[in-house]
């Protein structure tokens, strides 16, 4: 099985993977178990779409995670990340039913790019889009 | 292990009772080049006489945290006084090569690389240990940086008032009004650190941030 696996990421070598992550996927998961699915995607040159977003303290342990795999990795040059969120105008009710939501479930009305900076030149994000600039291979 | 939680937990209760009042951690947050150290030095040597780091058009020039002391600043009858922590930039990224592209050799380089790479991690463990923070950005860049909404969220959960700078605004490409709108539930404050210009207004807004702190 693990043989057909290497076989298979070796017929993919040198494409653009992109991986699309369902929030349940994670949902269940503590802080490091997430960061560490995420970076072993990234780690497989794979452009993560994870279905929602990441909490701010597990951004903050994300960018740390990558931090010492780029002093230690040779090669690895780190991510480029970008969220683009459902934030809109609420009234206070809605605003109030979406911060319940948001602890229950977590934050699913965003979208979350990842992906390794040698693949991702560059994320541009402005309030309503994300452009992506990929590297020439 | 039983008993060495009990000491850190006693150890962080006590150090909280007798914690010197007015002791305000004051921290300068922002990605990499964004004029943080720049700022530091401008209000080091405004109220000090001092420079506080050296600054450079490389990325990561300040790749320790860095501190000053008992800063006092003393305007129109106020006086406020804190320690400045100024920390290295934040980023996802770091690629050696874009050091050689200001002359460094490759080991020289690498070296920077790592050493950027601790610095980062460093700043992100500081933000527990902040009273107040500085987010210094560049105003001629994109403010929707994921970094720069990392790090405000990162300050938001922890409860610590923040002050956002835009710096760089004698620069004919700053945009001060894209922060504003990037950032509309926070006071944004326009400055060049390097001319001085916006640095009255940013002493008053500095003062209303450490109040806030305390």
């Amino acid at each position: 099985m693990v043989k057909k696996k290497g076989v298979e990421e070796r017929k993919y070598r040198g494409e653009l993977m992109i991986h699309f992550m369902p929030y349940s996927e994670i949902a269940r998961d503590d802080a490091l178990t997430r960061i560490k699915k995420i970076m072993g995607l990234v780690l497989q040159n794979k452009i993560i779409i994870l279905q929602g977003r990441l909490k701010s303290e597990e951004e903050a342990r994300l960018i740390e995670h990558t931090m010492t795999l780029v002093g230690n990795l040779p090669g690895f040059q780190g991510v480029e990340i970008a969220v683009l969120s459902g934030e809109t105008e609420r009234s206070m009710f809605e605003n109030v039913r979406r911060n319940i939501a948001k602890i229950l479930i977590g934050e699913q009305d965003a979208v979350t790019i990842i992906g390794p900076a040698s693949v991702v030149k560059e994320m541009k994000r402005n309030p309503k889009k994300i452009e992506l600039l990929l590297k020439r291979r | 292990m039983v008993m060495k939680i009990i000491t850190n937990f006693a150890r962080r209760i006590f150090s909280g009772m007798f914690k010197k009042k007015g002791e305000v951690k004051l921290g300068f947050y922002g990605p990499p080049n964004a004029g943080k150290t720049s700022l530091a030095n401008r209000i080091c040597q405004d109220f000090l006489g001092e420079d506080l780091g050296e600054v450079s058009k490389m990325p990561h020039e300040t790749r320790h945290v860095q501190f000053k002391e008992k800063v006092l600043i003393e305007k129109d009858g106020k006086k406020i006084e804190f320690k400045l922590i100024d920390t290295p930039g934040i980023a996802t990224k770091i690629d050696f090569e874009d050091f050689m592209k200001f002359g460094m050799n490759r080991k020289k380089a690498q070296e920077r690389a790592k050493e950027a790479t601790h610095g980062i991690i460093e700043s992100i463990k500081w933000l527990d240990d902040m009273n107040a923070v500085i987010i210094v950005l560049d105003a001629t860049a994109n403010p929707y940086s994921q970094v720069n909404i990392t790090i405000i969220g990162n300050l938001v959960a922890r409860k610590i008032p923040v002050l956002i700078v835009g710096n760089k605004i004698d620069l004919r490409k700053a945009d001060i009004k894209k922060i504003e709108t990037a950032f509309p539930d926070y006071d944004v404050i326009g400055l060049s650190a390097r001319t001085g210009k916006g640095m009255d207004e940013f002493y008053e807004s500095l003062f209303k941030l450490v109040k806030r702190a305390k």
